[in-house]
């Protein structure tokens, strides 16, 4: 048994972002595209903090925790628009 | 590995530049610079992976949504 | 020690396939935000104290564990603000049946 757990939970995490992919391309309202990028950053934090043990480089770890305290701005950014749009109309 | 990546991050591309609503097209851009960050993280060039993780979350799309919300859309309805 | 620390990872991986199947299949703004909110945050959790065990204590734990409390700050936050913009724009939750008048 020569299998490597962490690129083996690094090939799941990947599987699930696709599922979650389509939720972005095909949501009906704006609302369900922010639910699938929220989900879609998280997954992908995770799998840079994953691949960064597995590749054994602690200095990698300083992408993932530029994704954790920036990964919101975006969301907040596109949620703010959401809510004044009915305001200009 | 990184060869799906690359063609996943060209799909995102061409559904960036192909809808017709602007939220929804800065939306998959952002989906679009964090694959792209992804594949400089899993190329071994971390410095870079930084500075486009903190463009393209941050910077760039606050910036579009700041832009779109000040013109007038045609595209709309 | 090692088998403590894959029990968790494969929670995590658990946890995650679960909340996307829940983002593909339910049918409305809300329900999507309730499954990816609380199916994602505790795989990541899950993940993290997996790799904190694997780990052991270093300068990696530490690492490890500030991405933690920053993701635990942040992801509410814009979970809850996603949901309060899909409620002041008027969306409807989602019902089974035909909504009839009472009597």
């Amino acid at each position: 048994m020569d299998i490597n757990i962490l690129e083996t939970v690094i090939i799941f995490l990947s599987i699930n972002s696709l599922i979650s992919l389509y939720r972005v391309i095909k949501g009906p309202t704006p609302q369900d595209r922010l639910i699938g990028l929220n989900l879609i950053v998280a997954q992908v934090t995770a799998i840079m903090v994953i691949a960064s043990v597995n590749f054994r480089r602690p200095i990698y770890l300083d992408v993932a925790l530029v994704y954790a305290i920036l990964g919101y701005i975006s969301i907040i950014a596109i949620s703010k628009y959401l809510k004044g749009r009915k305001l200009h109309e | 590995m990184i060869i799906f990546i690359l063609i996943l991050t060209i799909i995102m591309a061409i559904f960036a530049l192909q809808f017709k609503n602007l939220l929804n097209a800065v939306i998959v851009l952002a989906v679009f610079s964090l694959l792209l960050s992804l594949i400089f993280y899993l190329l071994h060039a971390p410095d870079v992976a930084i500075a486009e993780a903190a463009v393209g979350a941050g910077v760039a799309t606050t910036l579009f949504v700041v832009v779109i919300g000040k013109t007038k859309r045609k595209e709309n309805e | 020690m090692r088998l403590i620390a894959y029990f968790f990872l494969g929670m995590g991986v658990f946890f995650a396939t679960f909340g996307n199947i829940g983002m593909l299949r339910f049918p409305d703004v809300y329900t999507r935000l309730q499954a990816s909110s609380k199916c994602g945050i505790t795989s990541i959790i899950s993940i993290f104290i997996g790799l904190i065990i694997l780990e052991g204590l270093n300068s990696v734990a530490l690492r490890i564990t500030v991405i933690t409390i920053f993701f635990l700050i942040t992801s509410p936050v814009s979970s809850h603000i996603i949901g309060r913009s899909a409620y002041e724009e008027g969306i409807l939750p989602w019902r089974k049946e035909k909504p009839k008048d009472k009597q």
